[in-house]
């Protein structure tokens, strides 16, 4: 907390807050849980369009897919546990979602989980990468909910930190939801789910501020413990519990605990609430009220129900084995109440943990995007470079260890461009995730644009249409100025390009003071999104039959700042990929248009590596090989065979089709150029006839396959 | 249309999709709680999943569930009983099934879309199956790696091959001795398989393989 801050809460209170009533405080008051620096900002992304039903403002968003079915969609950050125990903090953040998605009324079946690390080279990145995937393969395995994709991407600014992000979606029927808060008093706040223990003890003021070089040593105790047999028992029980009607309120316990869960449940609509906390089951001996008040064990949910329902709702707790208490009650005054056996041990008016004043910090503009000359490296080595870049290759060693096919849903599984999960005999819904740090780095403003439009394309790609958005914006500690700019950049873009496709954000999340040592993270906008496919449309990136076609759709410029080629060449300036949306917007609706009329067999989205290495992709994954001219490839203005190959423009698809459909396709595209053809088992780049690169698709597959060699496999 | 009971465990994850699959094959089904009884049913299914999280060795706590004595006695009856991947588990632990499921080779949960040949179709569970049948279907575990001390009691069901039938190491995903995916025991209407048959039974899924598995085991039942 600031002085500032101190200050207001003492007038506003007329005396100095106690013990208990300082550390709920400070809980609500921590960025984490307050939002007070980015809640100005987020209030310019659109937050509505015909498919929402409910937007940013409760656990999670709600998003008509049809008549009958509606979509639930949030995601989270749990970047300052995952950093200092890896294993722990990226389970917990798997266990948090999911009752976020839950806590609405819908059963959660699908996870995306970008996770991003340090260098591979270096064995602090190696075990934190390892066990971040141990522990979100640990976790959702056992809750029974698919990990259907994600990103997994490396970078030297991260070194001996991690930023893992993780996505849900639920599915219910649209009379199915409940509401995090009560609009009635007297209802009964019933704990259900584990004992509460003093883990995750000040979880929110810890992820709210800088870590040390110590954070291993000094904060394993504010990281949560996961219990993933608990988590599964708890979804089966409040499905059931809500099935009943009967479920007024419902709001699981995450950061800030039962201060967090029952303040807000109570407050949002001016309603107050009495808590008793000794009795909440404790897993500790000689806990005290503060402790429990704010502790962050996991696997607890909150709900609200009538005293006349309580024994049907608890019986529905106890056939599953969980342990349920009366904790409080819902009153009309709006105060927060806590005892501690018979003694008053806070007392405060609820606002004053709901309504915390925002803080804007001061801003500075930066700019290190400059062009820089392309050094002339041979396209054979630059080819095998970027392909054995670990942000490139197949991350088939972590998504073998999810179980991603369980719920019995996942038509599209990881590895392409968009996971689709089968909604309906006739609907799927494709989803998918997308961040680039190193765009956003050198230009915030079109960097958190490019990760819009990228998910958009991925969707087109699988022949889905965009319905929703949801973002988790990972920043450095917004008391830095030029950091503090760049967020409300990425706020601006990410406006702008969902603004363009009519999408709105109907969830989100912010983390702020990711640094450790005092090395900030750069600006990490994170955007999962949601499609609606039609199964028979679904189409994947894999080469289909020798002698079709390849055409590359959009234009290439000079646009490799922040491209996996200048990254292994250790580059740092350039220009980073602009987004021209008017040009993203026809090419994704060329797309899709093409899809539905059968036009195309195969289409990839282009972007980390450019051309070449989604051409690899799509030879890779089919096991067919292809011949391209690089010269035909449309250019903007002139650009070395190796800018062609590598540049990272956006707004680009690359198809493959049967000859016949050639002019049809001409007439969908105005950007658009057949550039060779599927054929035999070799990848082949030339230029103006002259061979630039020749490796076989069975080296290329031996090499995208290498990520376990890295790992010392 | 005779009706089978799914068993779900605390921890079990694959019994809706396996109750579906069972419809789709032409049975009826049910999700019956562990605590519940087994009384009117015709067959009996132990779906895939982390019953007790696999604490102290995965489906040893469920194999000593009381539910576990009703369904020997329905094993002992000649109704059909089937373990998928936790279920397999199970049985073994429970002693219905000779052997045991040890950690993969690479000891980690593994995902992956396998072929398998059908080795015997004779089972309550292959009646459908051409012999020497190869068919593709999903593993998801990180205990599948079976083994057994005296394999001349063992009668083998399913086994990992190559997409030609082919039973090599390249094909054994978890070290399995004899590439075993799955067993039966003597009478053949007690199965356990790694592999999810329920997951391989929708065209959209990636297989429809897996459905003639409960559509064997309904038309047994009907016997």
């Amino acid at each position: 907390m600031f002085p500032h801050e101190e200050k207001f809460i003492r007038e506003k209170l007329g005396r100095d807050p106690n013990e208990v009533e300082k550390a709920m405080i400070e809980v609500m008051w921590s960025e984490h849980a307050s939002y007070k620096s980015s809640r100005k900002w987020l209030k310019l992304l659109p937050t509505k369009n015909e498919y929402v039903i409910l937007g940013p403002g409760e656990d999670a968003g709600v998003i008509k897919f049809d008549e009958n079915t509606a979509i639930v969609v949030g995601i989270e950050s749990h970047n300052h546990p995952s950093a200092v125990e890896p294993y722990g903090g990226a389970a917990t953040g798997v266990g948090g979602i999911v009752r976020d998605i839950l806590c609405m009324g819908a059963r959660p079946i699908a996870l995306l989980d970008p996770i991003r690390f340090g260098p591979l080279e270096k064995e602090r990145n190696r075990y934190l990468f390892e066990y971040v995937v141990k522990g979100i393969a640990d976790y959702g395995n056992r809750i029974g909910v698919p990990t259907v994709g994600g990103e997994t991407e490396f970078d030297e600014s991260l070194d001996s930190y991690t930023l893992v992000n993780v996505a849900c979606i639920g599915i219910m029927h649209p009379d199915e939801l409940v509401h995090s808060y009560v609009t009635e008093s007297g209802l009964l706040l019933v704990l259900v789910g584990n004992k509460t223990g003093r883990d995750g003890i000040h979880g929110v003021t810890f992820a709210s501020e800088e870590l040390s070089e110590n954070a291993e040593e000094e904060d394993r105790s504010a990281v949560q413990i996961p219990d993933p047999f608990t988590e599964k028992l708890l979804i089966e029980a409040t499905l059931e519990a809500v099935k009943t009607g009967k479920v007024k309120a419902l709001k699981d316990l995450g950061g800030g605990g039962l201060t967090c869960a029952s303040s807000e449940m109570a407050g949002k609509k001016g309603f107050g609430a009495v808590i008793y906390a000794d009795r909440v089951p404790q897993r500790e001996p000689n806990m005290n009220a503060m402790e429990v008040m704010i502790s962050e064990s996991q696997e607890r949910m909150l709900f609200a129900i009538k005293k006349e329902n309580l024994e049907e709702i608890t019986k529905i707790f106890e056939k599953y084995e969980l342990e349920w208490t009366v904790v409080g009650e819902i009153i009309d005054e709006p105060r927060y109440i806590v005892y501690w056996g018979k003694e008053k041990v806070a007392d405060l008016p609820i606002n004053l943990l709901t309504e915390v004043p925002i803080i804007e910090w001061e801003v500075k503009p930066y700019s290190v995007e400059k062009d820089v000359r392309t050094p002339e490296i041979a396209p054979q080595d630059a080819f095998l470079k970027v392909l054995s870049s670990p942000n490139i290759l197949s991350k088939e060693w972590v998504y073998r260890q999810y179980d991603h096919e369980v719920q019995g849903r996942t038509v599209l599984k990881p590895g392409l461009d968009a996971a689709v999960l089968k909604i309906n005999d006739e609907y799927g819904l494709a989803f998918v995730s997308d961040g680039n740090p190193s765009y956003c780095y050198l230009n915030p403003y079109h960097g958190a644009m490019t990760c819009v439009v990228e998910a958009i394309r991925n969707l087109a790609s699988v022949g889905a249409k965009p319905l929703s958005l949801v973002d988790n914006l990972n920043f450095a500690s917004p008391e830095r100025p030029e950091v503090y700019w760049s967020f409300i950049e990425t706020i601006k873009g990410l406006r702008d390009a969902a603004n363009a496709f009519r999408l709105a954000y109907v969830s989100g999340n912010v983390s702020f003071y990711n640094e450790v040592g005092n090395k900030p993270v750069k600006p990490t906008p994170v955007v999962a999104a949601l499609g609606k496919v039609k199964l028979e449309h679904i189409t994947t990136m894999d080469f289909k039959d020798e002698g079709d076609l390849i055409a590359v759709v959009g234009v290439t410029k000079k646009e490799l700042g922040g491209s996996e080629l200048y990254r292994i060449l250790g580059i740092e300036g350039g220009i980073a990929p602009k987004v021209n949306l008017d040009k993203e917007k026809k090419n994704i609706e060329g797309i899709l248009k093409a899809i539905e009329l059968k036009l195309v067999k195969a289409v990839h989205d282009v972007s980390k590596g450019g051309l070449a290495i989604a051409l690899a992709e799509m030879a890779i994954v089919s096991g067919l090989g292809f011949e391209v001219d690089i010269s035909k490839v449309p250019v903007e203005a002139k650009l070395s065979p190796l800018e062609v190959l590598f540049s990272e423009s956006q707004a680009r698809f690359i198809v493959s089709f049967e000859k016949e459909n050639l002019e049809k396709l001409r007439e969908i595209f105005k950007d658009f150029a057949v550039i060779g053809e599927v054929k035999g088992r070799e990848m082949v780049f030339k230029s103006n006839g002259d061979e630039l690169i020749r490796v076989s698709v069975k080296e290329g597959r031996k090499i995208y396959g290498s990520l376990p060699r890295l790992l010392g496999e | 249309m005779p009706k089978f009971a799914v068993i779900v465990f605390p921890g079990t994850n694959c019994d809706f999709e396996t109750v579906e699959a069972i419809k789709k094959a032409g049975g009826k089904a049910e999700r019956v709680w562990y605590k519940e009884s087994l009384k009117d049913f015709d067959g009996i299914v132990l779906p895939g999943g982390f019953s007790y999280a696999d604490y102290l060795r995965a489906g040893a706590i469920s194999a000593r569930a009381e539910i576990m004595e009703e369904v020997k006695e329905l094993a002992k009856d000649g109704k059909p009983v089937l373990g998928i991947c936790n279920g397999f588990q199970i049985l073994t632990e429970a002693k219905l099934l000779p052997g045991a499921l040890r950690p993969n080779k690479i000891p980690r949960f593994l995902c992956k879309w396998v072929y398998l040949r059908v080795a015997d179709t004779e089972t309550a569970f292959t009646g459908f199956y051409k012999e020497g049948e190869v068919i593709r279907m999903p593993i998801a575990h990180a205990e599948g790696n079976y083994y057994a001390n005296d394999l001349s009691k063992v009668r083998i069901t399913f086994q990992y091959s190559d997409e030609n039938g082919n039973i090599n190491e390249e094909s054994n995903p978890n070290g399995s001795i004899l590439n075993i995916a799955g067993i039966s025991n003597e009478n053949g209407n007690v199965l356990g398989m790694m592999p999810h048959p329920e997951r391989a039974s929708d065209r959209w899924l990636g297989s429809e393989d897996g459905l003639k598995v409960f559509k064997s085991m309904v038309e047994y039942a009907k016997r």
